[in-house]
Formats: structure tokens, sequence, C-alpha cells
């Protein structure tokens, strides 16, 4: 009688195992499924002249479907371990997203204040009021003489981020 | 196989095989209701009505509206708007029931809460109807990102990127909700599946489970009164119905049910017809744009309450920074109401005002809701991110309290 039932148990549990790796593989696909599709993650690179950039007037560029903040600073503001410099002008280059929720900070004349709950952030990117839990954040690039190019990891890149993490 | 009889008649024969005078006595006319209640227990009957009125609008809009991010804006804006007929009529329909809904399930929460009626027995009714809370904010937000305007973008960029809040796999999360770095066209189709498909078929399934959840413990009444629903019902039906203290569902409370879905409808159409623009944000006639986030964005008002406790912690504390506090806060909001029936600490069901303690942090959490809602819509700077700030610490410690204000009235009462 007993081996009976063990033998139903065995048919029953090898059942469930089937169907439990069945399972899995399926949520598996499905997460995939919501992954974003090779095309988007290609993405782009967008080569961006900062010569033209006026000091004191932040301009906005888009890469990747964001926007990307590029200041180039007066004498006056204050120096940055992010500065990128250029020759003998300093720039902050950003990823213009408020990093605390993802709206975008509008520049009100010395520093980018965010509509949606009140963030702010000064000429380097750091914040300085309400919710943001970091600066905003640094976007990857390299430096061709006056140009940069966003999507690629220049040495300029990768010394700025460190700092930045420091 | 059961024994079949010719039949007589085709509702005799369909009896026969579905057995449908039973059921109807057992949904409908043999369901029982207690007297002693008022109009504020019509409210499941008018969400029902407006969950209808919001599938048959939707049905509608669904056959003309293009979940693309090219052709969206337009599809709603001329195709639906301009060109179908009574497609302005099927949207402010839609759109203005999407709204009303959440007043009437405030008032129907409330009503629970006030008198007592989520808990001692009644527990799953309150988690499977606050179940159908959270799945309703779902199909709203989802609903609100279609339309393809300003508001709808700026509102899923924010939403979307509280999931980066969570511990580890947070900024990875939110790309794989979203389909892109960005919210883009995946993500508009995939809300678009969710809000005409898998939402609405969960509400489906959590409305059945909300009444069967009834069964079992009935519905309370305003003195919370207790009594054997059987022998009350066997009075009824010996025709001793003046002393019985409940009445059938239908025809008898449904009666009272409709009168009060009568004076409803005439609100919502008023609305729908007159009012439609306070379900219609100005800001989202503007056709969606990743580069300019509008000057002030807020979410619908039923959302508001909530946002307000979001927002509302600005700065760091003790170390803590804002952004996290915030979240833990938002995150609090939205399970905590969860909890109550195991917060309420008082053994016996009783209506508020029988309940002095209680009946006092009912109101103020009442207040504390309305000033939530009202500030969360201004923009948040100077005083208002202050008053936001305390309006949100009042509400975590109003339920903190809770246990501690439910055991005052129950040892002054004797019962603890």
């Amino acid at each position: 009688m007993s081996k009976e039932i063990n033998r139903r148990d065995f048919i029953g549990y090898s059942f469930a195992a089937v169907a439990a790796v069945g399972g899995a593989a399926s949520l598996v696909g499905m997460k995939q499924a919501w992954d974003p599709l090779p095309s988007v993650l290609a993405g782009g690179f967008t080569e961006i002249e900062l010569s033209a950039i006026k000091a004191g007037e932040p301009e906005t560029f888009t890469w990747r479907g964001k926007p990307i903040f590029v200041l180039k600073k007066t004498p006056e503001m204050e120096a940055s371990t992010r500065d990128l410099v250029v020759g003998a002008d300093r720039f902050t280059v950003a990823i213009g997203l408020c990093t605390h929720l993802g709206c975008i900070p509008a520049w009100k004349k010395d520093k980018w204040k965010c509509a949606c709950h009140g963030g702010e952030f000064n000429p380097s990117g750091k914040q300085v009021f309400g919710p943001p839990p970091r600066p905003l954040d640094l976007p990857s690039f390299s430096v061709k003489g006056t140009a940069i190019t966003l999507g690629e990891e220049g040495p300029e890149y990768k010394a700025i981020a460190a700092a930045m993490k420091a | 196989m059961a024994k079949f009889e010719k039949s007589n008649s085709v509702g005799e024969w369909l009896d026969q095989r579905l057995n449908l005078t039973t059921f109807n006595k057992v949904m409908m006319t043999e369901y029982w209701i207690p007297k002693d209640i008022n109009f504020l227990w019509a409210m499941g009957v008018l969400l029902a009505t407006t969950f209808g009125i919001l599938i048959i609008s939707g049905i509608f809009l669904m056959m003309y509206y293009k979940p693309d991010i090219n052709l969206a804006f337009d599809s709603v804006n001329y195709t639906i708007m301009q060109e179908v007929a009574f497609g302005w009529l099927f949207r402010h329909i839609h759109g203005v029931a999407a709204s009303v809904v959440f007043l009437v399930i405030y008032i129907h929460m409330f009503t629970g809460i006030y008198y007592g009626s989520y808990k001692q027995g009644r527990e799953m009714i309150w988690i499977s109807g606050m179940l159908l809370f959270m799945t309703f904010s779902a199909a709203g937000f989802s609903g609100y990102m279609l339309p393809w305007g300003q508001m709808s973008y700026w509102a899923a960029m924010v939403i979307t990127n509280l999931f980066g809040g969570v511990p580890v796999i947070g900024d990875a999360l939110v790309v794989w909700i979203r389909g892109d770095f960005n919210v883009a066209d995946a993500t508009l189709t995939r809300f678009f599946m969710l809000h005409v498909f898998l939402l609405p078929i969960t509400i489906m399934g959590i409305i059945a489970l909300h009444f069967y959840t009834l069964r079992i413990p009935h519905v309370n009444n305003q003195n919370s009164d207790e009594f054997d629903f059987d022998t009350e019902a066997e009075k009824y039906l010996a025709g001793n119905k003046k002393e019985s203290k409940v009445i059938p569902f239908w025809p008898v409370f449904i009666s009272k049910d409709l009168a009060v879905l009568g004076v409803f409808l005439i609100f919502y159409f008023y609305l729908v017809f007159f009012h439609y623009d306070f379900a219609m944000d100005p800001v989202n006639f503007d056709p969606a744009n990743n580069m300019v986030t509008p000057a002030h964005i807020y979410p619908e008002w039923y959302f508001l309450w909530s946002y307000e406790v979001l927002r509302g912690f600005f700065f760091d504390i003790f170390g803590f920074k804002a952004f996290n506090i915030g979240l833990i806060a938002f995150a609090f909001a939205n399970v905590i109401f969860l909890l109550l029936p195991w917060l309420d600490r008082d053994p016996k069901i009783l209506p508020a005002h029988r309940r002095p303690v209680f009946f006092v942090w009912f109101w103020i959490l009442m207040i504390d809701l309305i000033v939530l809602t009202v500030y969360g819509k201004l923009p948040p700077t100077g005083a208002n991110a202050w008053v936001g700030f305390f309006a949100a610490v009042s509400f975590i410690l109003l339920f903190v309290i809770l246990p501690i204000v439910t055991k005052i009235d129950a040892k002054k009462r004797g019962s603890l």
C-alpha cells in the first residue's frame, strides 16, 4: 500500500518539477520580451562643438533621447573636480535629468532648478537644495580638440568619473 | 449523469441545466442586507456602475486609438475628438468617470474606516478592497499616459523613475519597465496593453473576490449591531418583515441603491457635459516633448495626497537622503491602509462617533489628507514645502499612534 502511494508521489513530484522548469523558463522569456530592443541599445554618438558656447549660458543637446547640459563656466563660478578643462575654459557636462525623478531642471540665473519637486543644482551640477540624492549624472564622452563626442569613453571622462566617485 | 425530464418552458429547461432559481436566490433575492444602513452603503453599486461606464466608453475609444508615439496624440485629439461621431463624448465620459471613480472609492473607503467595517472577521473585505484601489490606481496612471501629451509623458517619467529607488536593481528595473533608456515608444505600447487588457481583467477578478469576501461576514451596519443573519432571514421569509433586521438585496435594497445611483449619475453627467475640463489638463494638449519639462507638473487630484507625502521630505535628515526618505514615506502611505485591521487594537466594532478618541483621529486624518491634496498641487517652494513636510509627517504619525488611540477607547469603555 505505502509503496503504491510512494509511486504516485513520485509521479506527482515529477509533474511538479517539469511544470516548475517550464514555468521558470517562460518567466525568463517574458522578462526578456520587456528588455530594450537591440536597436534601442545600439544608441548613438553625438558630437558637440564647445567653442561656440557662451560662458554662463548653458546649452542643451540631445543624446540617446536624453537632454545633455553643457555649461561654460564664468570666472566667478567655483571650480569643481568635475570641470572639463579645454584650453583655458572650464565646462560642466551633465545629463540634464534631475537625479530625483527625472524631470529636466531649467537654468535660472546661476543654477538649475527643477519644477517637479523643487530640487536645485549649482553650476558644477551639484545638488544644493531639495530631494535630489546625487549630482547631475555624467555622460560618457571623449575630447577631440575643442569638440566632445558623447557615447565614447575618453581619458578625460574616466578621470572626471573617478574624481566624482571619490 | 443527472436524470433530465422533459421541460415545459425555456425557463424550466435552463433551470434543469443551470439551476438558475437557486443561483438567483443565493446572489439576489436571498442575499441579506441589514436594514440599519444609510446612503453611504450604496457606494459599491455606484462603483460597479462607474466601472461598467469605463469599460463601455473604453471599448469605443480603443477602436480609434493608436498606441504609437507618432500617432497617439493625433488619434486622440484629432480622430477621436473631431472625426468620430460622439468621439468627444466617449472621451469625456471615460476621462470624467476615471476621475469620479476615485471620489467614490475614497467615500467607500472612509465609510468603511468610520464604521469599523474592516476588522473582526471583515479583514478580507478590506484587503480585497485595497487591492482594487491599487489596481484602479495603476489603471488610472497607465490610461493617463495614452494621449501622449506633456503631462502624460512627464507623469510616466516621474512614476517609472520611482522604481529607481528599489535597492541594487533600481536603475536596471527602470530601463526594463520602460523598454528604453527614456520613456519611449516601447513604454507607450506596453502601458497600452496593461491599460486595456491586463489591468481591467485583474480588476474584474478582484471585484468578484471582493463580492465573495462579503458573503460570510456580511455587510456592517450603522450601529455595528451584531445579529444572526440566518435567524433574521427566517423572520423575513416567514412574512415578519417589520421585525426582521434584514432585507433581501434584490429587489428591496437595490431600489435604494438605484435611487442613490440616480442622484450620482445626475452629478456625473453634469460634469461630463458642463465641467469635463477638470479631468482634461490643458498642459496635456501639448504633444509629449522629451526635451522640455512643463513649468509645473502634478498628478491628477486623486494621487495628490500620496504625491505630497513623496515630495514632503525635501531635506536630508540624520544623513538619510531626502530622496530615500520621501520614497519610503510614499511606500508607507501606499501600504499602511492595508494594515489597518491590525493597527486598530479595539476588540469591538463600533462607529467612530462611539469611539471618542478614534473619532478625533478620523477627522484629523481627513483634514490631513485634504491639506496634502491641496498642497500637492501647489509649487513646492518656500512655505509650501514646509506645510507639505509637516502634513506628511502628521500622516505617518497618525498611523503610528493608531494602536494607542484605539486601545485608549477600548480601556475607557471597559472592553479591554
